[in-house]
């Protein structure tokens, strides 16, 4: 009430100085306050300064492109995706990638071409390079001695995916077990030894078909390969396993290894990997289309 | 329901913003966000709509923050992580090295404990106030204030070049 006598400037309104929130009657104050106190003064100005450089130094990120997994989960359809599982509705077929292959043509298993090979051998140095840094369970380790608990990380997969599609995407005569050509095979060979229903998912509309797809051997199992390529040979595979034990839902997580970039997600017990030596951008479109793929066709 | 998503999307490039500056490391952030948004569809219905979305993502954002610190590893981790050593997360019994000179804000900002980064981070960065903060944060009012001030104090030095004590002590 006297203004002869004003109450002493605590560090909380000199911080609302700083934030331009100190209340207008006190601002005469703090204003006295400083002009008596060059130091406090100069630590108030720097306090300002950080929140210019702070702002300098991070707002460009505000104008960043959506990364592909970040811009999915802007769609949508993404929430029917998430919204399965959580409250203990019915799970749907997950790995039933709904779509019928009948649209497949026969006989478009091409032969690689020369010079696939050649980057395919850095690819896979990239791989082997970054899994002997990796404390456990590459797919490499996975032979010589199994790390038991390996499967319930969800990074594990995107790895032995990774490998996988680094050791069979540039084989010229053998990229896959049974081709594309023989697809009511394909499909029952593969559900049968996965034990679940499993289809590959059509991705002609991005320009990638259907080559084929093997069988191999994930962390306690099968697991299945599918792979494709485009028209200028640029092959792609998605990996599936049905050993997720932990059942957790993710979105879409990425990773890289060496010249390979994977997309990875679990969805119940399936854990799904998809991986190509293309770029992030690319690559997210695909996953984008694939993740479509397995909605639920209700 | 439509427009609760649109005001959902439209904090993301923020909440990339801030979870960055919060972790420093590109793809760990863009974690932390997918989470947060993940979990923001999931309790979009609870969201009260009188509510400020924004304050209500950050707080979720928060709370999957304050969940990682806890646990010594995030359950999905990119593989590239797997590989680089742990950043400097929140490391108050790290004393500053001597003669390190650290002048880039980013590395600066990774030497705060993570109380004090995210208090000083949605006054500074994002321009909350100090009562949006607190709500943001669930802390008094008066937390955020001795936060924002040791935050700043501890950032200046850090940005001098010069030592900074150690803070032995986590604030409240």
């Amino acid at each position: 009430m006297n203004p002869v006598t004003p109450p002493p400037v605590t560090e909380a309104e000199l911080q609302a100085w700083v934030d331009g929130a100190l209340a207008a009657e006190r601002q005469a104050d703090v204003a006295a306050y400083l002009a008596a106190r060059p130091g406090e003064a100069q630590r108030l100005q720097a306090y300002r300064q950080q929140a210019v450089a702070l702002r300098a130094r991070f707002n460009p990120v505000l104008d960043e492109a959506l990364p592909a997994r970040l811009d999915a989960v802007t769609r949508p359809g993404w929430r029917l995706w998430r919204r399965r599982g959580g409250n203990g509705q019915p799970a749907r077929y997950a790995a039933m990638l709904a779509l019928t292959l009948s649209g497949l043509a026969a006989g478009w298993l091409l032969h690689g071409q020369a010079e696939r090979a050649g980057w395919a051998k850095g690819a896979l140095s990239g791989v082997t390079a970054s899994a002997a840094d990796a404390a456990s369970d590459s797919a490499a380790d996975g032979v010589a001695g199994m790390a038991p608990a390996a499967e319930s990380d969800p990074a594990g997969l995107a790895h032995r995916a990774a490998v996988a599609y680094a050791v069979y995407s540039p084989e010229v005569r053998h990229p896959v077990e049974v081709g594309a050509d023989q697809q009511e095979h394909l499909v029952a060979w593969l559900s049968k030894r996965l034990g679940a229903p499993l289809r590959p998912p059509q991705l002609q509309a991005l320009g990638y078909e259907l080559i084929g797809g093997r069988l191999l051997p994930g962390q306690s199992g099968p697991v299945a390969q599918f792979m494709y390529h485009d028209a200028s040979g640029q092959r792609l595979t998605l990996y599936v396993s049905t050993e997720q034990r932990h059942k957790l839902d993710s979105g879409f997580r990425y990773a890289q290894e060496g010249q390979v970039n994977v997309f990875y997600w679990i969805d119940g017990k399936f854990g799904y990997a998809l991986s190509a030596a293309i770029g992030k951008p690319a690559l997210g479109k695909i996953a984008d289309a694939v993740y479509a793929q397995l909605e639920p066709a209700s | 329901m439509h427009e609760d998503s649109a005001r959902l999307i439209a904090c993301l490039p923020r909440l990339r913003r801030y979870a960055r500056a919060l972790l420093g490391d590109r793809d760990r952030a863009d974690d932390l966000v997918q989470d947060t948004v993940e979990r923001g569809w999931d309790r979009l219905a609870s969201w009260r709509r009188d509510g400020d979305m924004r304050a209500w993502l950050f707080g979720i954002m928060h709370n999957l923050h304050v969940d990682q610190l806890r646990r010594p590893a995030v359950a999905t981790v990119a593989l590239d992580d797997e590989a680089a050593p742990l950043p400097p997360q929140s490391e108050p019994s790290t004393p500053h090295r001597d003669g390190l000179e650290l002048r880039d804000m980013a590395t600066a900002l990774q030497l705060l404990p993570a109380e004090q980064r995210e208090v000083l981070l949605l006054v500074a960065l994002e321009e909350m106030s100090y009562d949006e903060v607190a709500a943001t944060l669930h802390i008094p009012r008066g937390t955020v204030m001795s936060r924002l001030s040791r935050g700043r104090e501890r950032l200046r030095l850090l940005m001098l070049g010069q030592p900074v004590a150690a803070a032995l002590k986590v604030v409240k």
